[in-house]
């Protein structure tokens, strides 16, 4: 596994810096959320063999464009995977494996909800391979879960936790925080019951009201009661940070917090700009073929994709090339969200000029950034204002 | 050729909402100058502005064919005028080109400030007036009490006066038959040298400058050379025609008619409205009297959004000064705003005109400055200088005092709302001068300082009477008074574009108001940014603005990198709209919101 900050002298292509990871997109939920905006949809029936044999031929088809690479991660998103039968979990990481080169460490995460039902496959997921889950708690009371309209309660949470721990040495959870009518003190207190539950890893986010959701239009229509504003959730991020960190789970990511050693390989490629084949409707991808980066979407409709596949053996709606500035844009957005920032020499190769000096000694005078060697970090608060950094380097 | 016992002129007097385009739309169609099928509403406006706004802002004329009922055949020709303050000279000009005016008042509304206004102008060029009452289809009309207010305040006799509906063409036919009865037929020599009189000019992009005339005395025939009195220049005329109202092309035009020429001009400066015309060779001998030329009264800066944008801007305003020679331009330097010009108008109706004009019909994006009026600024030197930009200030020690422009304001409102009306007006620094009813109707006179008026004071009063007032004023003169330049800093830096002249013992109040708008009008940056009013170095407000204290995207996965990208070059256009001052980015539309008293 490639460590932060350790950056190879010699490189042939920059997405070794990054490594390499598969993604693969399982489309469908029992319910939509409300606040959710992922591809995600509700289906009476999947037949699973067709979705099996698709998914084999995009994994094929991809390991044709990058062959004898090693993968250092797999991850199975959503939608949620956890409704996948293991054995369809199964024939994708065997297709993997036959695929590409295994790295020793490899991670293999799936997106799992919490309820007693999906937690009778943790065992069969395990022994197809999945060694981390990643599961969808957001709450841990059942009137703010009702809210975000989530079909398990809470102590479904935690028997399905505990299950999940029996299975997999590591596994992670999800809350959502700034929700309706939670007070800065109702967070710091649940905050601190979610770290007694915690083994290494937990992803806390804040509300986002995204259009096209169903809180989106309640937002809209001025009906959506009770959200915290902007100070007293920017409150509640610096609550996070200050009882993460005394816990031993520093953020490593704006909404992602482990202990040392303990961070989710997967989501490092996309932050460190390394290589990703993503399967699945609505997957994208970035990889780099022939030397040059490509940046890939598939349909989003699953019917439509899954059809594209079978009659013209692919998946893809839009392949574009990434010229290198336009990497070097992605790759300080998405390294800057990282506690251990950017490389600036990796960067400027990227694109062919450093970051003007007046603006990064601008941005390190007023403390959003801090400068060690070539390494360019965000502060905590320059990772809260990320966006305006990001404005600031960039526009 | 028409004898001049069949020709009557007029034009149509009326506030604004009277129904004066719609009685013309009216008159036109039941004549059959236009076809049914080519009509539409408010046919003579022919700006997209005009219609939007139901207003008049060109003068427009349109010649009528009229079979009267005693067996004749006449010809009428309307000059429409525009209603509003601003264009009160483009007015009193179109009135000396006709012998009357219809007088319409809207019969369930009553007499209202620019019919007053406009009436005048009437009066003054000796018009025979025909009043009308208009709308006698709506529930609330009463003519008798609006025929009787039209005694009383404006002071012509009423009791003769016709119930109209322009909307359903009830009374139009006693309308022509007034025109032709009442009315005077002008009077003139066919034989005598020609004497015509420049009513307006505007520019075509085919014909180049197309001269609204009036024929006095002669004739002129297409292909004669015609001699500009004021200006000695000669030119050959192309065209001869008159409206009806799209051009029509005729032979000649005779004593007592109105229409157009064409004589290959240039620019539309070349023409000096109230000029005499005559023939190059055998021409009159006496001008006409001429009017003088519109000043400019409302002075304001004008810049692109997009610096780029500056050469655009430059072709632009020449093409619009081209049509509209009360309309003046220089450039002007500002730190902040970089490179734009300083534009005068005619009021602020005019401004606002001018400005979409520039930013509909040449698609550029603007930032409008403070508007201001001219301060006269004594030296002590015993010299005299016009202020026409705050920014322009000379130093305070070489200054003795200062003078501002003043107005007299006549305002027509509902007894209700008239404690609304004294306190606005004492609160800008009004004098009152007179006070009587019409009926329910107050109508106060105020003395004001045109610079308490020239922003937002019509806004304000709409806003305080829920619309029912209504305003015309007349400038007066200058008058000395302890007038200071307040200006605006923001992050500790002056931006010269906010700068504005306000009276000292008012300067707290709108200092307060003006940052406070600020501190509301600039988004949150990463950093607190101090706004201060100051006049010299003393700071007479202060506000903070935080600084903002999250923007941050929760969650950014792989599939995000692709969004995150196109989000940002979306804030890049987002940021075009914006200027920048020392770090600070300010919306461009703060720059005229921030001035907007909520008092």
């Amino acid at each position: 596994m490639l460590l932060q900050n350790s950056w190879l002298v010699v490189l042939t292509e920059d997405w070794q810096n990054g490594g390499f990871g598969l993604y693969v997109h399982w489309p469908f939920c029992q319910s939509k959320c409300p606040y959710c905006d992922f591809n995600s949809h509700v289906a009476a029936e999947v037949d699973e063999s067709r979705w099996v044999r698709a998914y084999l031929s995009e994994i094929e088809r991809y390991g044709k464009q990058t062959q004898g690479r090693t993968l250092d991660s797999i991850f199975f998103g959503g939608g949620t995977p956890s409704l996948m039968a293991p054995e369809t979990v199964d024939a994708i990481l065997t297709k993997a494996r036959e695929t590409w080169n295994i790295s020793n460490n490899i991670e293999i995460s799936l997106e799992a909800n919490p309820t007693s039902i999906e937690a009778g496959r943790f065992k069969g997921y395990r022994d197809a391979g999945v060694n981390r889950v990643s599961m969808g708690a957001q709450a841990l009371n059942d009137a703010d879960l009702k809210r975000l309209g989530r079909l398990h309660t809470a102590k479904e949470a935690t028997q399905a936790f505990d299950i999940a721990k029996k299975n997999f040495d590591r596994v992670s959870f999800d809350l959502i925080y700034a929700r309706q009518h939670q007070t800065a003190d109702d967070w710091r207190k649940e905050l601190s019951t979610a770290l007694d539950l915690a083994l290494d890893h937990l992803s806390l986010y804040q509300l986002t009201i995204e259009a096209g959701t169903a809180f989106g239009d309640r937002y809209d229509h001025g009906k959506l009661a009770g959200l915290p504003p902007d100070d007293t959730a920017a409150d509640m991020y610096d609550i996070t940070q200050e009882i993460c960190e005394a816990a031993g789970l520093p953020a490593y990511e704006i909404s992602n917090h482990a202990r040392p050693g303990a961070e989710s390989r997967h989501n490092l490629i996309y932050w460190q700009y390394g290589d990703y084949v993503g399967v699945g409707p609505g997957a994208h991808g970035r990889i780099t073929v022939n030397g040059t980066k490509q940046a890939t979407e598939t349909y989003l409709m699953p019917n439509k994709w899954l059809t594209e596949v079978e009659e013209n053996q692919t998946g893809e709606s839009l392949r574009n090339f990434v010229p290198m500035v336009d990497q070097a844009t992605e790759y300080l957005m998405m390294g800057l969200r990282l506690s251990s920032g950017i490389n600036l020499d990796r960067y400027e190769k990227l694109n062919g000029a450093p970051i003007p000096s007046l603006k990064l000694t601008q941005m390190c005078d007023d403390g959003f950034l801090i400068r060690q060697g070539q390494n360019l970090l965000p502060t905590q608060s320059g990772r809260v204002l990320l966006n305006a950094v990001l404005r600031e380097l960039l526009v | 050729m028409t004898d001049l016992d069949k020709i009557r002129n007029f034009s149509i007097v009326a506030h604004i909402d009277h129904g004066k385009s719609t009685l013309a739309d009216r008159l036109i169609q039941e004549t059959g100058t236009v076809k049914d099928r080519d009509m539409q509403a408010q046919l003579l406006d022919t700006m997209d502005i005009e219609r939007e706004r139901g207003i008049t802002i060109k003068a427009n004329t349109v010649r009528i064919d009229y079979a009267a009922d005693d067996g004749q055949d006449y010809v009428l020709n309307l000059i429409d005028t525009p209603g509003h303050v601003d264009f009160a000279y483009e007015v009193s000009r179109s009135m000396r080109a006709v012998e009357g005016s219809l007088l319409v008042v809207d019969s369930s509304q009553g007499v209202e400030a620019q019919t007053l206004a406009n009436v005048y102008h009437a009066m003054e060029a000796d018009h025979e007036i025909v009043p009308i009452l208009n709308k006698i289809d709506l529930p609330a009309s009463d003519c008798d009490r609006v025929a009787e207010q039209i005694e009383d305040v404006i002071g012509i006799d009423a009791s003769g006066a016709i119930q109209v509906s322009a909307k359903t063409g009830q009374g139009i036919r006693e309308t022509l038959e007034a025109i032709v009865k009442e009315l005077p037929a002008p009077v003139g020599d066919e034989n005598a040298p020609l004497k015509a009189m420049l009513v307006d000019s505007w520019y075509d992009a085919y014909l180049g400058v197309i001269v609204l005339i009036r024929v006095i005395n002669g004739r002129l025939k297409k292909g004669e050379r015609i001699r500009m009195m004021s200006t000695d220049a000669v030119y050959p005329v192309d065209r001869v025609g008159v409206f009806r109202p799209q051009m029509e092309m005729i032979d000649s035009i005779g004593p007592g008619e109105i229409g157009f020429l064409t004589a290959s001009i240039k620019q539309v400066r070349d023409t000096r409205v109230g000029d005499t015309i005559t023939h190059e060779k055998k021409g009159c001998t006496e001008p006409l009297d001429g009017f003088k030329p519109a000043q400019p009264v409302v002075f304001c800066g004008l810049f692109p959004v997009d610096s780029a944008e500056f050469e655009d801007l430059r072709d632009a305003i020449e093409k619009l000064s081209l049509n509209d020679a009360s309309f003046s331009s220089e450039m002007e330097t500002s730190a902040a705003l970089g490179f734009g010009f300083r534009c005068g108008f005619l009021g602020l109706l005019h401004l606002e005109v001018i400005r979409d004009r520039l930013e509909r019909e040449y698609d550029i994006e603007l930032i409008t400055t403070a508007p201001s009026v001219i301060y006269h600024i004594h030296m002590k030197d015993g010299t005299m200088q016009e202020l026409h930009n705050p920014a322009d200030m000379p130093d305070l020690t070489m200054v003795d005092h200062l003078e501002e422009p003043r107005i007299k304001a006549t305002i027509l409102v509902p007894d209700e709302y008239l404690g609304d009306v004294l306190k606005l007006c004492q609160e800008r620094r009004g004098i009152q001068e007179d006070l009587t009813y019409a009926g329910t109707r107050a109508m106060v006179v105020y003395d004001l300082p045109l610079n308490e008026v020239v922003f937002d004071f019509y806004d304000r009063l709409k806003s305080v009477t829920k619309g029912y007032a209504s305003f015309d004023y007349t400038l007066t003169g200058y008058r000395e008074d302890f007038l200071v330049k307040m200006s605006i800093l923001v992050n500790d830096e002056p931006v010269d574009a906010l700068s504005t002249m306000v009276h000292r013992d008012r300067a707290e109040m709108r200092g307060r108001a003006m940052v406070e708008k600020l501190k509301d009008l600039i988004p949150r940056h990463m950093f607190k940014i101090p706004i201060q009013a100051a006049i010299g170095g003393k700071v007479i407000a202060r506000e903070t603005l935080s600084a903002m204290r999250k923007d941050v995207t929760a969650k950014c996965y792989g599939g995000d990198a692709s969004r995150k990208k196109k989000l940002l070059e979306k804030q890049k256009k987002g940021k075009k709209k914006m200027r920048q001052f020392g770090r600070v980015d300010i919306p461009q539309e703060a720059f005229i919101s921030a001035l907007k008293m909520d008092d």
